[in-house]
């Protein structure tokens, strides 16, 4: 295949089957060569640091998101825990005030009810001692009473005073019956 | 010329360029389309990810699936240290793939459908396996030929295999990826061209042309599987190999 056709013309030679076509060769070299190598250099420095770079950005990322949001969770579970202790710290001292006020109350109330009842035992004794005293004035009064009503019935009766005596000594045996 | 099956594979030069030597440089459409594909490649891996969004669009999950795909061969196979190879296998897949869906576009010329095309990735390949494999071992990199616990009585035909096997990587390497994208364009190019002959042959031409057309539609559902399963193939060899180059003891 000496014979070089010409440019004008397609290079295919009657028969020649295209791909043993060793004239086509050089140009097809040459073309591959440069198209590879072109792409190689741009993939090696441009594309894939660019490619490698958003991915290994995005790994990155979730890493962190992942770790912040491990460390927030600790930091949520510390704050529950101290949230769950102050509760508990309020409810042991709202216990101890009650008691405490509780017990202040009780005192208060028993020393209370103790001078309450002081005060109603005088009062009972005086107002015993006032009946007593107004027993014992009725009572002589009942005497004088029922010795006028006796002199003045007998008088009636058989038209004589009897004696203050007489009628004291009675009215003092019926009052002893 | 619209029935033949060939045809889609003619270089065809759009102008001239250089002459070296004896050889006409020329822009061809086949360069034509890798600068298509390096294209999309860029506007997928650059332009998509410009705006560095920390949730995805549809073109940034794109190049990110991508990036995490590769990355996940490289290291499965090759290791962590294979990851220096990263941006190389990384260029070697979405170069192939591109070039493969473009060319599955009907009216399209696909790239790899040449020897030449693929020779050359699958040398560059064996290449960087190469120079890599000394600088980094040295001698010990013949280790590689040599499998341990083998009987020295039959260490030598052993040796003879694993070198002829070796030399014989690129080879394979390059006609299985020109082989299936070829074999498949030939294939979708016949079916469709069934289509255009039977429809011309009358109203039962056209009934009949119903079976051709539900096969390419069926083949262009497996030349997309093709298209993505070839580059990964080659991307997933280029990592087996570079691995060898890293680990040379078997």
């Amino acid at each position: 295949m000496a014979t070089n056709s010409h440019t004008e013309q397609p290079s295919g030679h009657k028969g020649a089957f295209p791909p043993f076509n060793p004239n086509t060769f050089g140009s097809q070299l040459f073309w591959l060569v440069i198209a590879f190598v072109v792409l190689y250099v741009l993939m090696a420095k441009v594309a894939l640091p660019q490619i490698g770079a958003i991915i290994e950005s995005r790994q990155k990322r979730i890493a962190d998101d992942l770790a912040g949001a491990a460390s927030l969770k600790t930091e949520s579970d510390a704050a529950i825990a101290a949230y769950e202790k102050a509760l508990a710290d309020a409810r042991a001292r709202a216990q101890l005030i009650a008691n405490e006020t509780r017990d202040k109350q009780q005192a208060a109330a028993e020393a209370r009810r103790k001078t309450l009842e002081g005060e109603l035992n005088v009062k009972l004794a005086e107002a015993e001692k006032t009946i007593a005293a107004t027993k014992q004035a009725a009572m002589a009064n009942v005497r004088g009473i029922a010795a006028d009503a006796t002199k003045a019935i007998v008088e009636r009766l058989i038209g004589k005073a009897p004696s203050d005596k007489a009628i004291d000594a009675a009215v003092g045996d019926a009052l002893k019956s | 010329m619209a029935t033949d099956p060939i045809h889609q594979f003619q270089i065809v030069n759009l102008f001239p360029v250089a002459k070296i030597g004896n050889t006409e440089i020329a822009f061809t459409n086949s360069a034509a389309y890798m600068a298509v594909a390096v294209a999309i490649i860029l506007l997928l891996t650059i332009g998509g990810t410009a705006r560095r969004s920390l949730i995805p669009g549809r073109l940034q999950s794109i190049a990110e699936l991508s990036y995490e795909f590769v990355a996940d061969t490289i290291r499965s196979t090759a290791g962590k240290e294979g990851m220096r190879f990263f941006p190389f296998v990384f260029t070697l897949f979405m170069f192939i793939l591109v070039i493969n869906l473009v060319g599955l576009i009907p009216y399209t010329f696909t790239v790899t459908t040449h020897i030449i095309v693929t020779a050359t990735l699958a040398l560059s390949v064996f290449a960087t396996v190469l120079v890599y494999g000394f600088w980094r071992n040295g001698l010990h990199f013949f280790n590689l030929f040599v499998p341990k616990g083998i009987p020295i009585y039959i260490l030598p035909l052993i040796v003879f295999i694993e070198v002829l096997s070796f030399i014989s990587r690129p080879i394979s390497h390059s006609v299985r990826l020109f082989a299936n994208m070829l074999a498949g364009h030939i294939t979708l190019k016949v079916f469709a061209s069934f289509i255009v002959l039977l429809s011309g042959a009358g109203i039962f031409g056209i009934a009949g042309a119903a079976l051709p057309l539900a096969l390419v539609v069926a083949l262009t559902a497996l030349e997309l599987l093709v298209a993505f399963l070839q580059a990964y193939v080659f991307a997933i060899l280029t990592c087996i190999y570079l691995n060898d180059a890293i680990h040379p003891g078997h």
